[in-house]
């Protein structure tokens, strides 16, 4: 069975996750403090750790980047680019947003716990408009762009479609689909990519 | 006087004694803080440390330079300051010997402008000094004890008898200035006369006026404050509340959902609309008020993700149109939970895709009197030169799409 540990500040949202989680998984700690958590987390060994973005003495982005080993999945009732982009760059396998329903979290929880990155259609936005425009020259073209297939895979999950469907538009394994999103996510945490440094600086991320 | 030309460091004295003596106030500031600074690590009212430097600049400028010398030697403000300190008398009245030996001295070295000027400046600087200093409480309630009720009754938090008695000595030190310049007698010379009484005056009454303005400073800015809450309650009140009281009358489960979702796009609007790019007139805020148009009238969630923007055109505006109308459809006949969208805006065209996970259907059996589809969406992006293409099969939803090129009108 999955071990998820919650962080959430939210005490109500909080019983909700674990009254739909508790059959399927191992709910082994809950934190609602930066503090908490970052204490917390290690101890109890999780596999995947549900991180609410927004927390009484920080955010998010300060749990996954104190503990660079362990597998987030950001959730949120933000849906900010602010807000989602800071703390997949600080290192967060996805970003889901707390109106998903139950059996999308399971599922979402399972894959990043396989080692997957989740993106819901909102993030696919996000990152390709961090991404979009050719104006100023790349400055790592291996990491500061995203190639013609990734776009599209990402452009397929803007739209809405599961990995099983993208597969299918796209004649190529689910396999594939999901080492796509993969290289979307690694670049995405290690581009110094202008536009989207500029971008980041905009919203006040930087 | 240029501060960038003096080095920061006097060459050939270790750092460990120069930088960093003190650091300057962050909150206890005229200039630059410098005087806050000193009087916090001394533990002296700065009021008294500042009054030091104006008297000893009407030495030969010689407070002018202790106190830029004293500026480079300081490190930055305390980010996060502790309270200052109050003052006690022992200490205020070392200061004040300090200074008479200082003044002594410079005035047997020749950095004098001349008795009949100096004393009488520090006899108004003592007088200010009494006025100004915010005192111990302790001391002062001690003090306060033994005084007639008369000076008592006055006190909120300086008693009448400090404001009496730097008046005094301001005065004093006024009339000595008139009186030890004969050249500038009060009968000779009426002009300068009126002006050291007004000064004398404005001197005395400083520190009232001063408070004067901080009361009313902090008073708006506590109404500012007040007022937002206000609005922000208001605007909680007619909607959330609103809302709150309606979900909980409501029987309907869609219906619940639906008021929530309405709710939470308005508050979502309210919080963040203001920062939203484009504004009116643009394609995303076209698509935002038809998507909550659609949401409030048929029940349903409709998610946009948008990648980049445009200012709404005639085929933009068509493209808009569309979109609803594929909303309107996908709320009416698909039975899916909700709609997703997705709209792209290219250098060259915007392209838009409305999704339903419902139960779809089969161009061949929708009756050809329905003219939804054909006329609202086909039709209307043909005319505008777009396309619309409508992928559905049965038991697999449906993905409408929509491509418009740019018009190149810039």
């Amino acid at each position: 069975m999955i071990r998820v540990f919650l962080v959430e500040d939210h005490e109500l949202f909080a019983s909700g996750v674990r009254n739909e989680l508790g059959q399927e998984f191992a709910l082994v700690g809950h934190a609602s403090s930066v503090a908490e958590a970052v204490v917390e987390i290690p101890k109890a060994k999780p596999d995947v750790v549900l991180l609410d973005v927004h927390l009484p003495d920080g955010n998010g982005p300060e749990v996954v980047e104190a503990l660079p080993d362990v597998r987030f999945l950001a959730l949120s009732v933000s849906d900010a680019a602010e807000d989602v982009i800071a703390v997949i760059r600080a290192g967060a396998r996805g970003y889901v947003t707390k109106s998903i329903s139950p059996p999308e979290l399971a599922d979402a929880i399972r894959r990043v716990h396989e080692g997957d990155a989740v993106f819901s259609p909102r993030l696919a936005g996000f990152v390709l408009d961090a991404f979009a425009g050719q104006t100023a020259p790349a400055i790592d073209p291996e990491l500061d762009q995203l190639t013609p297939r990734e776009k599209e895979v990402l452009r397929y999950i803007a739209r809405g479609y599961a990995y099983k469907e993208i597969a299918r538009e796209l004649h190529i394994s689910v396999k594939t689909v999901e080492s796509h999103v993969g290289g979307v996510l690694r670049k995405l945490q290690l581009t110094n990519r202008y536009e989207l440094s500029r971008w980041a600086s905009e919203r006040k991320l930087a | 006087m240029h501060l960038g030309d003096v080095p920061d460091v006097v060459p050939g004295v270790p750092c460990a004694t120069m930088c960093g003596m003190f650091r300057r106030s962050a909150t206890d500031r005229v200039l630059t803080g410098v005087a806050g600074g000193i009087g916090e690590r001394l533990e002296i009212d700065p009021v008294i440390v500042r009054l030091a430097f104006v008297i000893l600049t009407f030495t030969g400028g010689v407070g002018l330079l202790l106190y830029v010398a004293a500026a480079l030697v300081s490190r930055k403000p305390d980010p996060d300051p502790p309270p200052p300190p109050k003052t006690s008398t022992r200490q205020a009245v070392a200061i004040a010997l300090v200074l008479t030996g200082v003044l002594l001295a410079l005035r047997g070295i020749g950095l004098w402008l001349g008795d009949g000027v100096v004393w009488p400046a520090a006899l108004v600087a003592l007088g200010s000094a009494v006025i100004w200093t915010r005192g111990d409480e302790a001391t002062r309630a001690k003090w306060l004890a033994r005084m007639p009720s008369w000076i008592r009754e006055d006190d909120e938090s300086r008693p009448r008898i400090r404001t009496l008695v730097g008046a005094l000595v301001i005065a004093l030190g006024a009339w000595a200035f008139l009186s030890s310049n004969p050249p500038l007698d009060l009968f000779d010379n009426a002009p300068l006369a009126v002006a050291t009484v007004l000064i004398g005056l404005a001197v005395i009454a400083g520190p009232g006026i001063w408070r004067l303005i901080r009361q009313a400073s902090d008073e708006r800015r506590e109404r500012i404050r007040q007022e937002e809450r206000a609005e922000m309650a208001a605007h909680l009140h007619d909607s959330v509340l609103q809302t709150l009281a309606l979900i909980q009358r409501t029987e309907d489960p869609n219906e619940m959902v639906a008021l929530a979702r309405g709710q939470e796009r308005e508050l979502r609007t309210w919080l963040y609309g203001k920062t939203k790019p484009g504004g009116d007139g643009s394609l995303s805020a076209a698509l935002d008020a038809v998507a909550v148009e659609v949401e409030r009238a048929h029940r349903t969630r409709i998610e946009i993700v948008m990648v980049g923007d445009c200012p709404l055109d005639d085929g933009v505006r068509a493209l808009v149109h569309a979109c609803r109308e594929a909303f309107v459809n996908a709320a009416r006949h698909s039975g899916a939970r909700g709609v997703s969208a997705y709209v792209e805006v290219e250098d060259d065209q915007v392209t838009a895709y409305v999704r339903d996970q419902g139960v779809g259907f089969s161009r061949e059996a929708v009756p050809t009197d329905r003219h939804g589809i054909a006329e609202s969406i086909e039709g209307r992006m043909e005319r505008n030169g777009g396309v619309a293409v409508i992928d559905s099969a049965i038991g697999h939803g449906t993905e409408v799409r929509l491509r418009i090129p740019r018009s190149r009108a810039t």
